[in-house]
Parts: C-alpha cells; sequence; structure tokens
C-alpha cells in the first residue's frame, strides 16, 4: 500500500498512497493500527443502496469527519444519445424516457418541445396535447418527488416515509399505465402531441388520484416537518447559498432553497404553463431542510396544476391531442386488444381495406418517419431535480444529427465534495439524497 | 472557419453565410429534386439564420448590442439568428476573455453556462470539432449560445472552467466523448467511459456496433449499417 505506482519516472514518490480497492479486512486493520493515523479510504458504492443507483463514492475520512470526496460516475452509461442519431425523430422518445427513469414524462417533453420548436410547429400543438403534457408533468412531479423524499427519508432511518411515499406514488404510476400503457418509459409524448387522448374513464381515475393525494400527502407534513430527529439529521446540512449555488451552477429545489425565485415554468414557460395558477415554492435555509421543505410544498402547487387541468380536459373533451399536420402526426391511435397494445380496428380497416395511399403513408411514416429542417436549438424544462436542457443539431434528415441532454443530476453532483468535505459521513447521504440525482440521467 | 466566410471587408450586399457542415445525397432528398437517388444530385447544407443584426428580437438584438460595445472585434464574429436563439461564432483563442465579458458585464450577465456539449462534424474540414456553451442570464431572463469549434488534428480549446466551476463535468464530458481538449482544466479525464477506454464514442467516425440479427434465414444489418434516408 506504502509503494506510490501513481509517481511519474524520476518523480520523488509520496510517502503514503491510498486506494479505493479495498482487500482482506484483517490485512487493513493491522496495517492501520501499525500506521496510527487516522485516514481511511473508503468507498461507496457503487452498489450502495443510500447513493440514489450505481454512484460511487470515494470518501477520504479523517476518523467520522470527510477531509474529500469525489464522486465517480458512469457506470449507467448506456449511449442513449449515441444510439438516438440512429433511430427517427419519433423513436428518439422511447430512448429519452429511459434517461431520468424517475421523471421520465419530463425527458419525453423536452425532448418534443425541442423537435418542435426545430419543425417550428410549436404554436400548433393542439390546446388538449399540452393540457395533457402539463397533467402528466405535474403528476409525474409528484411521483419525481416523492421518490426524493422517501428515499431520503429510509437513508436517515425514517423508513415510514419510504413505505408511504412508494404506496402514493403507485397511486399515479396506475395512472399513468391506463393512459399510457406503461407505469414507466411511457414513450408517451411524442412530437407534435400525445400518443393517446385520455381512455374512457380516465378523468374519473384521475379524480381518485386527485382524492387520494389530498387525504395523504399531509402525512408528510405530520411525520417530518417537526420532527426533531428529523430536523436535526437536515437542518444546516450539506449547505450552500445563493453564491455557492450560482458558482455551482444550481437549479431546482436546492437553489429555491437558498430563498431565491427560480422556475423556469414562471420564467420561461412552455407548453402553456402561463395560463395557470400557481406558486413558486422557495425556502430560505441554504440546507437539506429547505430543500425537503420545497419538494413537499410543491407537491401540492403540483396538485393544484393538475385540478385546474383536470378542469380543462373536462372542457376540451374529443378535441384533438395530436399535430394536424398529417406528415407529422402518428398516424394511428392506439387501443388494448386483446392480443395486447396495438393499433386501433378503425385505422386498420381504413388502410387495409380502404385508402391504398393511407397505407403508403401510413408506411413511410412509421418506416421512413419525418423530416426536420437543418438548424439547432436548446430548449429547457423545469424538472423536478431542476433545469433539464436539450440540445438538438438537424442535417435535414429523418434522424437526429446530435442530441445532448443537460441532466440536473449530473451538473448537482459535481457540487458534492462542496456539500460533504467537512462535514460527517453520515450527513453525505443526506446532502446527496437532497440533490435528488438519478444515474439513469446523469450516466445517459 | 472564420476566415473564409468573414474577409475583412466584405461588401454590404453580400450577406455572409454559415459554413457548409455537410452535403449529401441519395434518395428522397428534399429539395434536390433527385427521387431516385440515381441523378447523384447533391446538396450541400449550412446553419440557417440571420447572420446580421437587427434580428427584430429584443433579447438578440441587446446581447449583440451589447457585446458589440464591450468585447472588442465583436463585430467579426459570426452570428447567427435562428428559431429565436442567437448563436455567436467565437475563435477559440478570444474565448475566455468573451466568457469572463459575458459574465461580468451587469447588461450581459450570463451567471450560469449551463451546458456544454460537443458536436462533431467531419467534413467541416479545419473545424471539425465544435464545442456549444449555452450561456443563461438569470438577471435579465434570456440565453445565448456561444460556439467554438477546432479541427481534429489540433483538437484543444481553452477551458472555462475559470470563469464558470460548474462546467468542470461538461467539460470532462465533452473530452470523453469527442476528444477536444480543454486546456487549463483541472482534471480532465473521463467521466462516463471506463478510464482505460481507446476513443471518443460520440464522434461520427466511431462506429455504433451491434451486431446483424438473423430470423429465419434473413439477416438484418446492426442498426450503422442499415440502409437509412438522407
Amino acid at each position: 500500500m506504502s509503494q506510490d505506482v501513481f509517481a511519474g519516472p524520476g518523480e520523488k514518490p509520496a510517502d503514503r498512497v491510498y486506494f479505493s480497492t479495498g482487500g482482506d479486512w484483517e490485512d487493513i486493520v493491522s496495517e492501520q493500527a501499525e500506521r496510527g493515523d487516522e485516514t481511511v479510504v473508503v468507498n461507496m458504492g457503487p452498489q450502495h443502496p443510500s447513493t440514489h443507483g450505481v454512484l460511487r463514492l470515494v470518501l477520504e475520512m479523517d476518523g467520522e469527519t470527510v477531509t474529500s470526496i469525489r464522486p465517480g460516475i458512469g457506470f449507467l452509461h448506456t449511449g442513449i444519445e449515441k444510439n438516438m442519431e440512429f433511430k427517427t425523430w419519433t423513436q428518439g422518445v422511447a430512448y429519452v424516457t429511459r434517461m431520468d427513469y424517475v421523471a421520465p414524462i419530463f425527458n419525453e417533453a423536452v425532448y418534443c418541445l425541442a423537435v418542435e420548436k426545430l419543425l417550428g410547429i410549436t404554436d400548433q400543438i393542439p390546446e388538449r396535447a399540452n393540457v395533457i403534457r402539463v397533467l402528466m408533468m405535474e403528476l409525474n412531479r409528484i411521483a419525481s418527488h416523492l421518490v426524493a423524499m422517501g428515499t431520503g427519508g429510509m437513508e436517515i432511518g425514517a423508513l415510514t416515509v419510504m413505505t408511504i411515499a412508494f404506496r402514493e406514488r403507485e397511486m399515479i404510476l396506475d395512472f399513468f399505465e391506463d393512459i399510457s400503457g406503461l407505469r414507466m418509459n411511457n414513450a408517451f409524448i411524442r412530437p407534435g402531441g400525445v400518443a393517446n387522448d385520455l381512455p374512457e374513464g380516465g378523468l374519473d381515475h384521475l379524480r381518485t388520484v386527485i382524492d387520494w393525494l389530498e387525504k395523504h400527502l399531509p402525512e408528510y407534513e405530520t411525520f417530518c416537518n417537526v420532527n426533531p430527529i428529523f430536523i436535526g439529521r437536515l437542518k444546516d446540512v450539506g449547505w450552500v447559498d445563493l453564491t455557492g449555488a450560482m458558482m455551482l451552477g444550481m437549479s431546482g429545489p436546492r437553489l429555491r432553497g437558498t430563498g431565491f425565485d427560480w422556475d423556469l415554468r414562471k420564467s420561461q414557460p412552455y407548453c402553456g404553463y402561463e395560463t395557470y395558477d400557481f406558486d413558486t415554492v422557495t425556502w430560505e435555509g441554504n440546507d437539506c431542510y429547505a430543500a425537503f421543505r420545497i419538494r413537499i410544498a410543491e407537491c401540492w402547487e403540483s396538485l393544484k396544476i393538475v385540478k385546474q387541468c383536470l378542469e380543462r380536459l373536462e372542457a376540451t373533451q374529443g378535441q384533438p391531442v395530436m399535430v394536424e399536420d398529417k406528415k407529422i402526426a402518428w398516424p394511428a391511435q392506439l387501443t388494448v386488444g386483446a392480443d395486447g397494445q396495438g393499433n386501433s380496428n378503425e385505422h386498420i380497416k381504413h388502410i387495409m381495406g380502404e385508402s391504398m395511399e393511407a397505407l403508403i403513408h401510413h408506411f413511410k411514416i412509421v418506416t421512413e418517419g419525418f423530416k426536420v429542417p437543418v438548424g439547432q436549438v436548446y430548449e429547457a424544462i423545469e424538472s423536478p431535480k431542476g433545469e433539464l436542457g436539450c440540445h438538438l443539431v438537424s442535417d435535414g434528415g429523418t434522424r437526429p444529427y446530435r442530441v445532448h441532454f443537460r441532466d440536473p443530476g449530473f451538473n448537482h453532483l459535481q457540487s458534492v465534495p462542496y456539500l460533504c468535505e467537512g462535514g460527517m459521513m453520515s450527513d453525505v447521504v443526506v446532502a446527496i439524497a437532497s440533490l435528488d440525482p438519478v444515474l439513469g440521467g446523469v450516466d445517459r | 472557419m472564420t476566415d473564409e466566410i468573414l474577409p475583412e471587408h466584405r461588401p454590404t450586399d453580400q450577406a455572409p453565410k454559415a459554413p457548409v457542415f455537410a452535403t449529401k445525397s441519395g434518395m428522397w432528398s428534399r429539395g434536390s429534386g433527385d427521387t431516385s437517388g440515381y441523378g447523384g444530385m447533391q446538396r450541400t447544407l449550412s446553419m440557417p439564420g440571420l447572420t446580421e443584426a437587427p434580428f427584430d428580437d429584443r433579447d438578440a438584438d441587446a446581447i449583440h448590442s451589447r457585446a458589440l460595445e464591450v468585447v472588442d472585434g465583436f463585430g467579426q464574429f459570426p452570428v447567427l439568428f435562428d428559431r429565436g436563439e442567437l448563436t455567436i461564432h467565437v475563435p477559440r483563442e478570444r474565448l475566455l476573455e468573451v466568457v469572463q465579458q459575458f459574465r461580468d458585464d451587469p447588461f450581459l450577465r450570463f451567471e450560469v453556462c449551463v451546458s456544454v456539449s460537443g458536436v462533431h462534424y467531419p467534413e467541416q474540414a479545419g473545424a471539425e470539432l465544435h464545442s456549444v456553451y449555452h450561456l443563461l442570464s438569470i438577471t435579465h431572463n434570456r440565453r445565448v449560445r456561444l460556439e467554438v469549434s477546432c479541427p481534429d488534428d489540433d483538437p484543444h480549446i481553452p477551458s472555462v472552467v475559470g470563469t464558470y466551476p460548474h462546467t468542470d463535468y461538461h467539460e470532462r464530458e465533452a473530452w470523453d466523448m469527442f476528444g477536444i481538449i480543454y486546456d487549463g482544466h483541472p482534471g480532465l479525464t473521463r467521466i462516463l467511459m471506463p478510464d482505460d477506454w481507446e476513443g471518443h464514442p460520440q464522434r461520427k467516425d466511431y462506429p455504433l456496433g451491434g451486431v446483424d440479427v438473423e430470423y429465419k434465414g434473413a439477416s438484418v444489418p446492426a442498426p450503422d449499417n442499415r440502409r437509412s434516408y438522407s
């Protein structure tokens, strides 16, 4: 362990080199005892439950105090951006939804908004499609915040918070399944609108979800808000003020946790957010407790938006959910048949039995896709974690030339050393939970 | 790149064009009239947009006119205004000075560089690799894009970590994926790929990989070898 393998030729070796690879425990302990210093290198992850996925943390400890911490990421890199260059613009939705799998709707939304901006059809998206998008996003925001609070609670021993959070989230995912066919990885929002209108009874289902959330969301506040243990673990931990947050490029709950009012839904609205009545939540605390209070309050704000969506969905029954341009709109309405989900019988009858042109069109748009004019755009939305951005470059073809996602978790993980160094080891998991990184999005 | 499209004294009636980044031919090329692909017609692609102020956009005009005042020689930088977004092409040797000015000038005040992404344009000779910076001004609530290019055989761009510390990971990713070397970066190591990986996966000359799929005697090629539409 003492031999310095990192020293270059002719360079004086350091007197002690620490590795994070581990070894036989007896050897480690005896060497430690021999050496007499308190520094230990701890390797947390990548399979550690409290690191929110396959995140690896290399910590240098002096007793219980973290003297140095470095995140290691990339274990979940699946080459989504590269793969999308070989798929049509519409197929790309099925890839992006798998990035931040806790908030899949947001990935789809930002990608589709960017594609629509490139196509120049942002204004042609039907109102009902936008309402359904907002509805799905806000329900997803609640689900994502529930996971953040639940796993964050679990990591400090508040296991009940996790069990009830996943119970509520399951209600939301059941609704997603009803609407899109899938609990997660929905690929529901498509360039031009959404894949499907709400099914029969969808609004009734939505009402039961709203009732359920209204009944159960207060439980988190009763459990946590004034719980002395909870406050003791979160307050003044993972401290970052506005100056630090700007330096670290923070966004989302951690930025608003410095008391700074910045929410892209308000400042740079998209999907018609400017027409909804809701408030941006801020909290002055600069710590993990502030981020927690913001998340719980944002759930209520999201629920407020969901209720407004319900009213608008009632008022727009029967209106289109896909752009009118048939050269872009996906040609079919999906339906669930005896053999699973597929094209509706009416559509099959139309293309197979009635119109040869419709068949050609269907074939062309499904296999070839549509072309997107040359250019590049950057589109950003407020995901539960912060600013989620999408940089698209098109060469005028049927597939993207370059796709890049700016995931908030990727950006936020840079701040782990800032938040954790000098603190206790037990505070590391609290600080990371406050950032709420999801490694599927971080590594893409 | 800049020399080619922006001569020192260009006649005012001749609008400068963005550089060609690709040429295309083959079936169904929109606008070429070559439906079968056998016509062998080619078309050249360059980024669209207005290249001269005014852009008739409050934010873009405000950024452009202020930058003209505070950045020396800003008039020589090619700009493109397209789909409501302003792109400024900055020569790499001027990048640090420009980002510093863009952050510190009270009328520009781009506090955050939200993202750095690499783009590979293999056909754009002498400027194959692009590094694209998306700046956000929270004070003025507006965005701007800076684009810096470098040739494949000299892939060096100065690092903006000194001005925007949060671009650390983003630059590491662009290095990892495209092989752009950000000079002055405090620790330019791979971030998503393993440390001993060879090559930079998101470059256009790096294959996607994959194997042919055989089914009942027929073979479907891997995705990057399939027929594609241009």
